[in-house]
């Protein structure tokens, strides 16, 4: 990385020269820098308004990009050691999309663990691809789905040498990552691409002693949400690809479905982004992971409460451990995850990323402080304090092995019919069903539905979990085979 | 020349203080921490520009955030105050022979350090042989104990800034745990005036009796705080601030007060219809 080109922003600085052009607009979009909105210019700022603008010859074309983007792009390759860098503004799921619909086309095979992101399984659905899944096994204690095991994964592909391509989820949402470098030399060895999933990752690639990046690894193309961890406005991302990929074509297929009116707001976030973690990232990331462990102690001195990190590292399946994430099973107070989630905000004003049945998600960034830390934890101890009861009849299963019946994306496109939920064992599923989040799938289009599934919708829904995915918006009903 | 210190108390309104002369200014890891001295109200600290006290109208805040649950309690022994770098909390709890001890917890070691120097008369309170200060977040400090205190005195900033976490309703909680079954909380509780501030009254409020079983809120005047009209929380475990205010035994003590006595304890329980209603919206319903 070149620290010195890392210093520019190319499209803030061509926006920012761009304002005191002062350009008179006619052209999209139609506020003209916020004069015909006063009401959104007043709540969002003037400055924001501003730079809420159209491509331009000033400012290039997303979809085509030849100078300002163009530059944006190389520095993040630069920033991130990949050889080309996309800035996507439709989110992580267009960049998951873009990596699957590049690398496998109808019927072809993709070798995946099954706990991955909805986006995944809808790429399978848009390009037609079918899914080995490599069972990611779950943890005994915490109940929650661990990394892609390296003799699975090569078993997989001794079976499925047809397979394209390997897709790791690295690192989940709880911060659990597969040996990424081992995964990606025996799928090399077979002619497999490898994919990876590092929306929760984009610190690997800044901070200092952290798991590897999935381009430090020598993998193929990875998504990375720089609005999670690396500061940048939701929904924008980046794409990632090594040397194997013609990148010509990944932009092609990009621009099947992505906006033609990309956002500067999101596109400028990115670059300004990019540059921050390029020059501070390491002191940054020092910090967050500084203050993950100060809670995690903290937490764990409460009692019951188990806040895990690097302990549970076992070689294989928890290969490495992310410590900026703050995972923190809740079962021994007797609460599942998803209550717990509830109550920190609904009486404690406190919002964490997500709770499960027996864990929740406290998302650490560069913007968190000590002080607040302190809050979250009393806030743990005084939930205990009030709400400890005995466990007994507390769910934890988070993973429940899929029977693939047909592909996805067959299975979508099928005539079925909707039955209430009770009635649905032993058909074939043709939707998804998840909380959200994590928003990973209880069920794919394609999949068997069975007793153990029905029951742990249901449980999950008793909790307080959000379920979605289905067509009918309360859940009662799921779209089955005919 | 003519130098003015200004805090503004709405967007719309300030109060200005002729300022004689700046005597220090410094920036903490928390805060910017700044002394003047003025002809009107004498030495005054500042914290990041906010008013904490001045030397004319200090004893009006000490007096009512000590002496209410002092001629409350029985026999309040082990205290616990959180904040109160200044020392002034102390100063008037040190006159009690029956305290027997007190930690404090202040976040800002530079806090007590500047009014050590330049504060005496209420730093006075940090010498006593009974106090233990601890340099640490009152939030986390707190935790770790358990029907440990008699009293815990809340002297806290604003709801915003350090001692944010001195409003939540996490740290009320962590204090009841800390309290023995008959236990007083006495807080800081803001001014009922502005529209801004009325608000955090009311969720303050509604946090400490969501927690507390007797809340009850009493009044000062203290004329450099905004509108001058300023509350304080009393949340107990057991004893009521009024039934069982012990007027004979307190008089027998023979403490000298400047702004506070029995009658006035009294009275300061009687709140204005504005702020009964405002408390009362929170409230549940009996």
């Amino acid at each position: 990385m070149n620290r010195e080109l890392q210093n520019k922003a190319p499209i803030m600085e061509a926006l920012e020269a761009f304002k005191k052009m002062r350009v008179v607009p006619f052209d999209v979009p139609g506020h003209k820098h916020g004069r015909g909105n006063p009401e959104l210019t007043a709540f969002l700022g003037e400055q924001c308004m501003m730079v809420d603008v159209n491509s331009m010859k000033p400012l290039d074309n997303l979809c085509h990009p030849v100078s300002v983007i163009r530059e944006a792009e190389k520095l993040a390759a630069d920033a991130f050691g990949s050889t080309n860098a996309f800035l996507m503004t439709n989110g992580t799921t267009s960049a998951v999309q873009a990596m699957i619909l590049s690398t496998c086309k109808k019927e072809d095979k993709i070798i995946l663990p099954r706990n991955v992101h909805r986006s995944v399984i809808n790429a399978l659905i848009l390009c037609g691809a079918v899914p080995v899944y490599v069972n990611p096994h779950t943890h005994d204690r915490l109940g929650i789905a661990l990394g892609m095991s390296v003799s699975e994964v090569e078993a997989a592909i001794k079976a499925n040498p047809d397979a394209v391509a390997v897709l790791v989820n690295n690192p989940t949402y709880y911060g659990i990552c597969s040996d990424l470098r081992s995964i990606t030399n025996i799928a090399h060895e077979h002619n497999m691409l490898v994919l990876v999933d590092e929306a929760h990752g984009t610190h690997f690639y800044f901070g200092k002693d952290m798991p590897v990046s999935a381009m430090a690894a020598d993998a193929d193309i990875a998504s990375v949400s720089m609005h999670k961890s690396g500061g940048s406005l939701t929904q924008s991302s980046f794409l990632l690809t090594g040397k194997r990929i013609n990148h010509n074509r990944v932009r092609q297929i990009i621009n099947l479905t992505q906006t033609t009116s990309g956002s500067y707001l999101l596109m400028s976030s990115l670059d300004v982004s990019r540059k921050n973690l390029a020059l501070n990232g390491e002191h940054i990331y020092s910090k967050v992971v500084a203050m993950a462990d100060y809670a995690r102690n903290e937490i764990n001195k409460i009692g019951d409460y188990y806040a895990y990190a690097g302990e549970l590292i076992n070689g294989d399946t928890i290969y490495d451990f992310d410590n900026t994430k703050l995972s923190v099973n809740t079962l021994e107070i007797g609460l599942a995850g998803i209550e717990v989630y509830d109550i920190l905000r609904d009486e404690y004003d406190i919002q964490t990323e997500f709770g499960d049945l027996a864990n929740f998600l406290a998302y650490l960034s560069a913007g968190d402080r000590f002080r607040d830390i302190e809050r979250l934890v009393s806030a743990l101890a005084e939930i205990r304090r009030r709400y400890k009861h005995s466990k007994l009849g507390m769910l934890k299963q988070e993973y429940i092995s899929p029977k693939v019946v047909v592909a996805p994306q067959q299975a979508f496109y099928s005539l079925n019919k909707s039955l209430p939920i009770r009635e649905c064992s032993g058909r074939v599923c043709t939707e998804f069903v998840m909380c959200y989040p994590p928003g990973i799938p209880i069920l794919a289009p394609g999949e068997e539905i069975t007793d153990d599934i029905i029951e742990y919708i249901i449980y999950s829904k008793e909790k307080g979990s959000t379920l979605t995915g289905t067509e009918d918006p309360n859940v009662e009903y799921i779209n089955v085979l005919s | 020349m003519e130098l003015w210190f200004s805090e503004r108390h709405t967007p719309n309104v300030k109060l200005s203080i002729r300022v004689d002369k700046q005597l220090v200014s410094v920036q903490s890891d928390f805060q910017r921490i700044d002394i003047y001295d003025s002809n009107e109200f004498g030495r005054f600290l500042t914290l990041d520009g906010y008013m904490m006290l001045t030397e004319m109208d200090e004893f009006i805040y000490h007096d009512m955030i000590v002496h209410v649950p002092m001629a409350v309690h029985p026999s309040p022994k082990n205290i616990l105050v959180v904040g109160a770098g200044d020392g002034g909390v102390a100063r008037e709890l040190c006159k009690y022979d029956c305290v027997e001890h007190i930690d404090l917890v202040e976040i800002d070691e530079k806090v007590v350090e500047v009014c050590k120097e330049y504060l005496p008369e209420t730093a006075i309170g940090l010498y006593d042989k009974r106090i233990s200060i601890y340099f640490e977040d009152g939030l986390k400090f707190i935790r770790r104990y358990n029907n440990e205190y008699d009293l815990i005195i809340v002297d806290s900033t604003d709801p915003f800034g350090p001692g944010e976490g001195l409003f939540a309703k996490e740290f009320y909680g962590n204090c009841y745990k800390a309290l023995k079954e008959d236990g007083i909380m006495i807080n800081q509780h803001e001014s009922p005036f502005y529209k801004e501030d009325a608000l955090i009254v009311q969720r303050v409020h509604k946090r400490i009796i969501d927690t507390f079983d007797i809340c009850r809120l009493y009044q000062a005047h203290i004329p450099t705080y905004p509108s001058g009209h300023w509350l304080f929380g009393f949340a107990s475990k057991k004893y009521h601030p009024i039934k069982d205010l012990k007027t004979k035994q307190w008089k027998a003590l023979g403490i000298e007060t400047k702004y506070y006595n029995t009658k006035l304890h009294v009275g300061a329980f009687a709140l204005p219809n504005y702020v009964e209603e405002l408390l009362k919206n929170v409230e549940p319903e009996d």
